[in-house]
C-alpha cells in the first residue's frame, strides 16, 4: 500500500514538473508580454520595468529563477497587480473557489446518486424518465447558457437572490453552486444508474438475496457499495469539471475566485499569476486523483494488489 | 442459416440496429437541418451578419421586417449572425473531432501494435498530458498560437486526441496478437501496412462510438473559449461569443441570449442522442 502511494506521488510529481515547464515556456513563447497592452511607455521605463521583473534575462535563466523561487514557496510578484504577490492573490481568491467547488460536489453527489438509484430501482418508470431528462439537460445545456438564464429567472424576475457579486452572504452563492453542480448531477446520476443496474445482476447480490436478508438490507448493505465504486472513480474527473466550470461560474456571477483571476491573468500575460494558478490546479487534480484511487482500493479489495 | 442474414456484415447489422433507434434517427435529421440552415441559410438574405442596418438598431422580433429575429446593438441581423456563427462552430466541431480522432487513432494503433518500450514511452507521455488541467492547457495553447480560428482549432485538437489514443491502444494491443496479424506479418506485410490495413480498420466501432462523443466536446470547448473572449472574436460570430453578447444584454433583451443558446443546445442534444444511439448499436458489452 505504501509503495502504491509512493509510486503515485512520484508520478504526480513528474506530471506537475512537466506541467510547470510546459506552462512556463508556452507563456513566454506566446505573442505579447505583460506590458505590451498598457499605454505607451518610453523605452527606458519599459526597460526598467522589465528589469524589475527580470524579463530582460534569457528565458532559461528566468525559468531557473522561477524554479528556485518555487522551492522556497515563493510564487513571485504579479506583473499586473503591482504591490501584490501571487501567493497573496491566490490566498484571497481561493476561499471563494473552494467554497463553491466543495458545495457543488456535495450537491452533485447527493442529488446525482439519489436520482441514479431511484432510476435503477424503478427502471422505465416516470421517476426513471425524469432522472433521464435531468441527465440529458445537464450534459447538453452548457453552464454559460443555463447560468445566465437562471440569473434572469431567479435574480432579475423573481428577485430571490442577487444577480452576482458577493453582497448578500450565502444567497449570493446559491445560484453559482447549483449551476456548477448541474453538469455533475447529470454525469453522476447516469453513472450511478448504469452501475447499479450492473451490480444488481452480480452473483454476490443473488447470494445475499438467497440468504433471505430483506431487500432493504440487500440494497443498502451490498448493492450500494458496488454501485458507488465507479461513482467514486468519477471524483477525479469531477474535480477537473469543477475547475473548468468554476472559471465560467466566477466570470458569469462576478465572484472574486481564482478561476476569474486565471482568465484575466492569461489575457494580460501576467506570467507569475498564470503559473501560480496552473500549479495549484495541477496539484489539486493530481492529489485528488490519488485520493480517489486510495478510496477505491479501500472499498474494493480486488483493486489493492493491482499495479 | 438464412441467406439474407448471411449477407449482412457486422457493420451492416450495427447500422441496422442504429436505424431502429428512433430518437437517434430523429436527431440525425434535426442536426442535418441545422447544418443545412447554417451553411446555406445566410445566402437567402440580402445582407451578411457583419452588415450594420442603421434603420433597425436593436430591432425586436418582427417576422414582417427584413430582420426576422431582430438585430443587435449595431443593427446586425441576429438570425444571420447566429447561422454564420453556427457555420464556424460546426466546422470546428466536426473537423476538430476528425483531426483529433485521427491523430489519437494513429498514435494509439502504433503504440499498441509496437508494444514494448516504445509503447510504454508513448503512453507515459499521454498519461502526463492527461494529468494536466484540460481548460488551462486549451487556454494557454490558444494564446500561444496567437488567437484566431486556427489557433483555437489547434489548441482544441491538441488537448482532445488523448482519449481516442488510450482507447485505440488497448484495442490494438489485443489485435496485435491475433492470428490474422501474424499471418499478414508472415506474408511479408510491413508494419506500416499492418497498422493501416488491419489494426485501424478493426478499431472502427470503438472509434465511431468515441468519435461521436468528441464532436459535442469540441463544439463545447470552442464556445466556452469564445464565451470567455479567448476564442473567436468580434466581428466574426460564433455561438460562444454571441451568447456572451446576449448575456451582457439579458436584463433588457433576452432574445440575444436565447437564439444562439437554443441553437447550441439543440445541436448538443442531437449529438448526444446520436452518440448514445451509436454506443447502443456498436458496443454490445455496454447494454
Amino acid at each position: 500500500m505504501l509503495r502504491f502511494i509512493g509510486k503515485r506521488l512520484w508520478d504526480g510529481g513528474l506530471t506537475l514538473a512537466a506541467l510547470i515547464t510546459l506552462t512556463f515556456f508556452v507563456m513566454r513563447l506566446a505573442p505579447g508580454g505583460p506590458f505590451s497592452k498598457s499605454r505607451k511607455i518610453s523605452p527606458e521605463v519599459l526597460a526598467n520595468i522589465q528589469k524589475t521583473y527580470h524579463l530582460d534575462e534569457p528565458v532559461w535563466m528566468q525559468f531557473v529563477r522561477y524554479v528556485k523561487g518555487l522551492l522556497t514557496f515563493d510564487l513571485g510578484p504579479s506583473t499586473r497587480f503591482r504591490d501584490y504577490d501571487v501567493g497573496g492573490i491566490i490566498a484571497s481568491g481561493l476561499p471563494w473557489s473552494v467554497t463553491i467547488g466543495i458545495w457543488a460536489i456535495i450537491v452533485a453527489s447527493l442529488v446525482g446518486i439519489a436520482l441514479g438509484v431511484a432510476g435503477a430501482m424503478r427502471r422505465n418508470s416516470p421517476t426513471d424518465y425524469a432522472a433521464g431528462i435531468v441527465g440529458i439537460v445537464g450534459v447538453a445545456v452548457p453552464i454559460f447558457v443555463i447560468g445566465p438564464l437562471m440569473q434572469v429567472i431567479f435574480a432579475l424576475r423573481l428577485g430571490w437572490v442577487p444577480v452576482g457579486g458577493i453582497e448578500g452572504g450565502w444567497r449570493a452563492l446559491v445560484l453559482p453552486i447549483l449551476v456548477l453542480a448541474l453538469p455533475n448531477i447529470a454525469y453522476i446520476s447516469r453513472l450511478t444508474r448504469s452501475s447499479m443496474i450492473e451490480t444488481l445482476r452480480e452473483n454476490y447480490v443473488r447470494t445475499a438475496r438467497a440468504k433471505g436478508i430483506g431487500e432493504r438490507r440487500v440494497v443498502w448493505g451490498h448493492v450500494l457499495k458496488g454501485t458507488l465504486l465507479p461513482v467514486i472513480a468519477y471524483l477525479g474527473p469531477a474535480t477537473a469539471a469543477i475547475i473548468t466550470g468554476s472559471i465560467l461560474i466566477e466570470t458569469i456571477f462576478a465572484l472574486p475566485g481564482i478561476g476569474r483571476h486565471f482568465v484575466d491573468a492569461a489575457l494580460n500575460r501576467d506570467y507569475p499569476l498564470v503559473m501560480g494558478i496552473t500549479l495549484l490546479y495541477g496539484a489539486l487534480l493530481i492529489l485528488l486523483n490519488i485520493v480517489t484511487d486510495l478510496i477505491r482500493a479501500w472499498i474494493d479489495p480486488r483493486l489493492r494488489n493491482g499495479r | 442459416m438464412a441467406a439474407e442474414t448471411e449477407n449482412l456484415s457486422t457493420l451492416q447489422l450495427q447500422f441496422a440496429r442504429f436505424r431502429r433507434n428512433r430518437l437517434a434517427i430523429a436527431s440525425v435529421w434535426v442536426l442535418a437541418l441545422i447544418v443545412l440552415a447554417c451553411f446555406l441559410g445566410p445566402f437567402l438574405f440580402p445582407f451578411t451578419g457583419e452588415d450594420a442596418d442603421f434603420d433597425y438598431i436593436s430591432a425586436p422580433i418582427d417576422f414582417s421586417s427584413p430582420h426576422l429575429f431582430g438585430t443587435d446593438d449595431y443593427g446586425r441581423d441576429l438570425l444571420v449572425r447566429t447561422l454564420e456563427g453556427g457555420r464556424v462552430s460546426l466546422t470546428i466541431g466536426f473537423l476538430g473531432a476528425l483531426v483529433a480522432g485521427g491523430i489519437g487513432v494513429l498514435y494509439g494503433a502504433v503504440a499498441g501494435f509496437t508494444g514494448g518500450r516504445t509503447d510504454s514511452l508513448m503512453m507515459r507521455m499521454v498519461e502526463i498530458l492527461y494529468g494536466f488541467p484540460y481548460v488551462i492547457l486549451v487556454i494557454l495553447l490558444s494564446l500561444l498560437f496567437g488567437g484566431g480560428n486556427v489557433a483555437l482549432f489547434a489548441a482544441i485538437v491538441f488537448t482532445l486526441w488523448l482519449t481516442p489514443a488510450v482507447i485505440v491502444r488497448s484495442q490494438a494491443e489485443g489485435l496485435a496478437r491475433r492470428e490474422f496479424v501474424e499471418a499478414a506479418r508472415a506474408g511479408g506485410m510491413t508494419s506500416t501496412g499492418i497498422v493501416l490495413r488491419h489494426i485501424v480498420p478493426n478499431c472502427f466501432s470503438v472509434v465511431i462510438v468515441y468519435g461521436s462523443l468528441l464532436v459535442p466536446e469540441v463544439i463545447l470547448s470552442e464556445s466556452f473559449l469564445s464565451f470567455l473572449g479567448i476564442g473567436i472574436k468580434e466581428p466574426q460570430a460564433s455561438w460562444g461569443n454571441l451568447i456572451q453578447t446576449g448575456t451582457s444584454a439579458m436584463d433588457t433583451d433576452l432574445r440575444l441570449l436565447l437564439l444562439p443558446g437554443a441553437f447550441l443546445v439543440a445541436v448538443l442534444l442531437c449529438l448526444n442522442f446520436i452518440a448514445d444511439g451509436l454506443r447502443d448499436a456498436f458496443d454490445p458489452n455496454d447494454r
